[in-house]
């Protein structure tokens, strides 16, 4: 079937099964590989996007379910105020290591602060529950994220 | 990952623990111009075995005629900073800025660098830091002092007037000024010092400084090229199941149902697997599940966890045992003994599930054979796509790209084997990606350990005899089989007796041989980290059997070893040790010396009335020799804890009817951000030779919590996972 989807403020059309996941049309479909394949079962939030703003597994996502959603990838989140203070704080606070999980955590991190921008540790826990890292940045993660939402709040006063 | 290969007790002026001496320079003209500087480096001593040929250069420094510095290094990123450690050390010696240091990333480029023997290093053991700490601090100083030597002559003034800074040979007397590229050419025609000064640690100005890692930028906006993300005109995309049970193989397949979805092109059958060939993963995932697939299961169809860990419970009886250190005379100290004190400790299989799902890109072409995968040993992924496509090995061309997680998974080149036999059938290249679950089902797992203790205390508590065999399969035997040579494998039983120095003492170790197929090899703190749990886990038992305090107890057997002392105390300190602590809460210490580095973790855990336990903090103090990355340094103790707690806390595989129990991250779980643990960590100011850091908090953190639950509860855990079901109530 085809179907029109639009990422990152543009319209492209693909044509696969209405089953296919969001996220191998993102990568394999369209090549857009900074979306991460962890476990394809919405179990590790390596592959999360936004979807109209909101935090998705694009791994069980199927493609039939979008319709004419707006979807946001890491490729374009810095685009946007949360995820351009998300991406500044994960590089001053040097998060990464392998960095594999990341792009999934940025976008997380970007969908929490976009709503709530002094996130208590309780907000952190469950906007971030979700997104394993095997290397165990997660206590950078939490400092990158107040760091974040502070210098938004402050941007946006 | 790979184990260091010899117990060796480090000291500022002999090499690295498991590194042998051997490392020089060589110079010459760049191609394009400039200065190429190339490194030999010093080897594990298993490779040394049979490395003692002629000049095989393990990494480049070359210096154009722009005044840019490449360094070309075989070391891979996959974490751990070393893209951002290495050029440090060049940069201090050189007198450059760290920013002007560029990488790439080798195999190199066949026109401007000579020899393909790079891609066989090996990136793991926590050895990067530890092999390329003074032969890269050389280059640079031969490199700096080549400079100047060029600039002199050009001048006609005494070498020793000059100086060099940020890229610049200056002549104070004169004024004169030459900018490092200006003199690349010059400085290629200058001798290669035979010897040259080091910088004492007190001058470092970028060595034990934070620097900023230089590996990170695309990792934060998606455009970093793991294996997985490998893009090629016409690729495919290809996912496989191999036989659920180990060392069985492919019988059938009906794959009318698979040719029928939308996208598949090709179904591909090996001996022991099935592969769906597809447009992209979603097509190739529907179309495996499609398949009607029959298996031989083979002669382990009934293989469970239970058969052996019976089997090595034997075997601890049994024997034949192969002695690893004998000290004193242990049956005459336990003839001899107040008391004695025996039990019996278990770990069980784990996987690595690293973030990054296996993967490997094969294009094989009736002249050629290409690879695209994130690898921690580039040159045996070389080895096994020659061997299957019976090319020879220069017409076989590795990729490397980042590592999503290595943890010693990636050690192994098994699924670099597999991807290459399916891309022989297919025309075009083929990116062959496991599933999670078929990553945790076919991993090459860390070894169940099953190990017995007894030892002697005298009337005073002092312990008088120490006992500790060893039973578990061997990775030695496998990985290095001529070390493995007298029966004893030497990671199997690396740390057994902890730091502590007894008085008579006894290691030994019984192989334990898995079935054909099931295969078992490094994970992240190899055998320290087993060691780790099981020693600190029996000597504090020895502690309250002694009436002493834990802290005091072990300082006691430390009366030798003094960085050993160091790193209790200045835990036990830091984390409040002695003081009172609430209910159900309880501290427990851990101390160990691996990799060269010797590190203490005092753990304070909390026990809910079903069980349930929750790590509230984790003290840790280090100390690793001179650092060369601080903020690293202290990522790596973070996230090895992260990774050993995972284990601690849930990590297990288990066996039934010949297959892995566990599937993916709900039942093969990870630690989560709302379970993390606050971590201190403090570094000691050390000018030692530097430790490797990549492993020894993984190996901390498990005897630390079980310590500390022991403290909490009063129940005693001998066996990995932890249990809440014994905690109950306690």
């Amino acid at each position: 079937m085809s179907f029109t989807l639009k990422i990152n403020g543009t319209s492209h059309e693909v044509d696969v099964d209405d089953d296919t996941p969001l996220l191998w049309v993102l990568r394999d479909v369209l090549g857009m590989t900074g979306t991460k394949f962890g476990c394809g079962a919405a179990l590790c939030g390596a592959c999360t996007v936004h979807i109209d703003g909101a935090p998705a597994r694009s791994c069980i996502t199927t493609i039939d379910t979008v319709g004419d959603s707006a979807i946001t990838t890491i490729e374009a989140v810095g685009a946007s105020p949360a995820g351009r203070h998300i991406q500044q704080a994960w590089l001053d606070l040097e998060v990464v290591q392998c960095g594999y999980c990341q792009s999934g955590q940025i976008m997380s991190a970007a969908a929490l602060i976009t709503d709530n921008k002094a996130p208590s540790d309780d907000d952190i826990d469950n906007a971030m529950s979700g997104n394993i890292c095997r290397c165990g940045t997660y206590a950078r993660i939490r400092e990158a994220i107040k760091h974040a939402a502070t210098a938004y709040a402050g941007e946006a006063k | 990952m790979l184990n260091t290969y010899a117990p060796v007790q480090p000291a500022s002026d002999t090499p690295a623990p498991g590194l042998s001496r051997r490392s020089f320079l060589t110079a010459s003209l760049a191609a394009g111009g400039g200065l190429l500087l190339a490194v030999s480096l010093p080897r594990f001593v298993g490779e040394a075995l049979a490395a003692d040929g002629p000049f095989a250069p393990d990494a480049f420094i070359r210096i154009a005629t722009d005044g840019t510095v490449t360094l070309v290094m075989p070391q891979v990123e996959m974490g751990q900073g070393i893209y951002t450690a290495l050029p440090m050390l060049i940069a201090e010696e050189l007198e450059i800025d760290l920013a002007g240091v560029r990488l790439e990333h080798a195999p190199p480029d066949g026109k401007l660098y000579t020899n393909p023997a790079i891609g066989f290093q090996v990136t793991g053991g926590s050895t990067s830091i530890r092999g390329f700490y003074e032969p890269l601090r050389k280059a640079g100083a031969s490199a700096r002092t080549m400079l100047v030597a060029a600039a002199a002559q050009m001048w006609g003034v005494d070498p020793a007037s000059c100086d060099a800074a940020k890229g610049v040979v200056l002549h104070p007397a004169s004024g004169r000024r030459a900018t490092y590229g200006s003199l690349a050419e010059k400085a290629a025609a200058i001798p290669v010092p035979k010897e040259v000064a080091l910088k004492p640690v007190d001058k470092f100005k970028l060595i034990g400084t934070p620097a900023k890692r230089l590996d990170v930028a695309g990792k934060v906006n998606g455009t970093a090229t793991y294996g997985i993300d490998v893009k090629l005109p016409g690729l495919k995309v290809a996912t496989v199941a191999a036989c659920p049970v180990f060392g069985g193989k492919l019988k059938s397949v009906d794959d009318t149902e698979a040719r029928a979805v939308k996208g598949v092109r090709q179904i591909v059958k090996i001996d022991d697997a099935v592969a769906v060939v597809a447009d992209h993963m979603g097509a190739a995932k529907k179309g495996l599940a499609a398949l009607k697939i029959e298996w031989d299961e083979g002669p382990n169809a009934t293989l469970s966890t239970e058969e052996i860990v019976k089997q090595m419970a034997a075997l601890a009886t049994s024997g034949p045992a192969v002695d690893d250190k004998k000290v004193g005379d242990v049956a005459a100290a336990e003839a001899a003994a107040a008391r004695t004190v025996k039990a019996t400790y278990q770990m069980p299989f784990l996987a690595h599930a690293t973030m990054e799902p296996l993967n490997c890109t094969v294009h094989v072409r009736p002249d050629g054979c290409e690879v695209w995968v994130g690898s921690q040993v580039l040159g045996r992924a070389q080895a096994t796509a020659a061997e299957v496509t019976g090319l020879p090995a220069e017409q076989v061309t590795v990729h490397n790209h980042l590592l999503g997680g290595g943890f010693g998974r990636r050690l192994e080149v098994d699924s670099v084997t597999q991807a290459v036999k399916i891309a022989k059938q297919v025309d075009g290249p083929v990116k062959v990606v496991w599933t999670r679950e078929e990553d945790i089902q076919h991993d090459i797992y860390r070894p169940y350990y099953y190990d017995e203790f007894a030892a002697g205390l005298d009337a005073q508590g002092k312990v008088t005899s120490f006992r500790h065999r060893v039973v578990g399969s061997s990775i030695v035997a496998r990985w290095l089989p001529q070390a493995f040579a007298n029966g004893l494998d030497f990671d199997a039983v690396d740390g057994a007796a902890g730091p502590y120095g007894f008085p008579n003492l006894h290691i030994d170790y019984v192989r334990h041989m898995l079935p054909d197929g099931f295969v078992t090899g490094w994970w992240r703190g190899v055998g320290i980290t087993h060691n780790a749990f099981i020693v600190e886990g029996f000597v504090d038992e020895l502690a309250v059997e002694a009436k002493a305090d834990p802290v005091a107890f072990r300082r006691g057997l430390l009366a030798n070893d003094a960085r050993a002392r160091g790193v209790l105390d200045l835990a036990a300190e830091k984390a409040g040790w002695g003081t009172t602590l609430p209910a159900r809460t309880g501290r427990g210490i851990a101390v160990l010396f691996g990799f060269g580095t010797y590190m203490a973790q005092v753990a304070d855990v909390e026990i809910g009335k079903d069980g349930a336990v929750k790590v509230r903090r984790i003290v840790c103090s280090v100390d690793c020799g001179v650092v060369v990355n601080p903020d690293t340094v202290k990522a790596q103790v973070q996230g090895g804890i992260v990774y050993g707690l995972s284990a601690a806390l849930y990590g297990q595989i288990t066996l039934k009817d010949g297959r892995v129990e566990q599937s993916n991250f709900d039942n093969y779980q990870a630690l989560r951000i709302e379970e993390m643990p606050e971590i201190e960590v403090h570094i000691v100011d050390s000018r030692e030779a530097p430790g490797g850091m990549g492993e020894p908090s993984t190996a901390g953190v498990a005897p630390a919590v079980v310590n500390a639950i022991f403290a909490a509860t009063g129940q005693r855990l001998r066996q990995l996972p932890i249990d809440p079901d014994r905690l109950k109530g306690a």
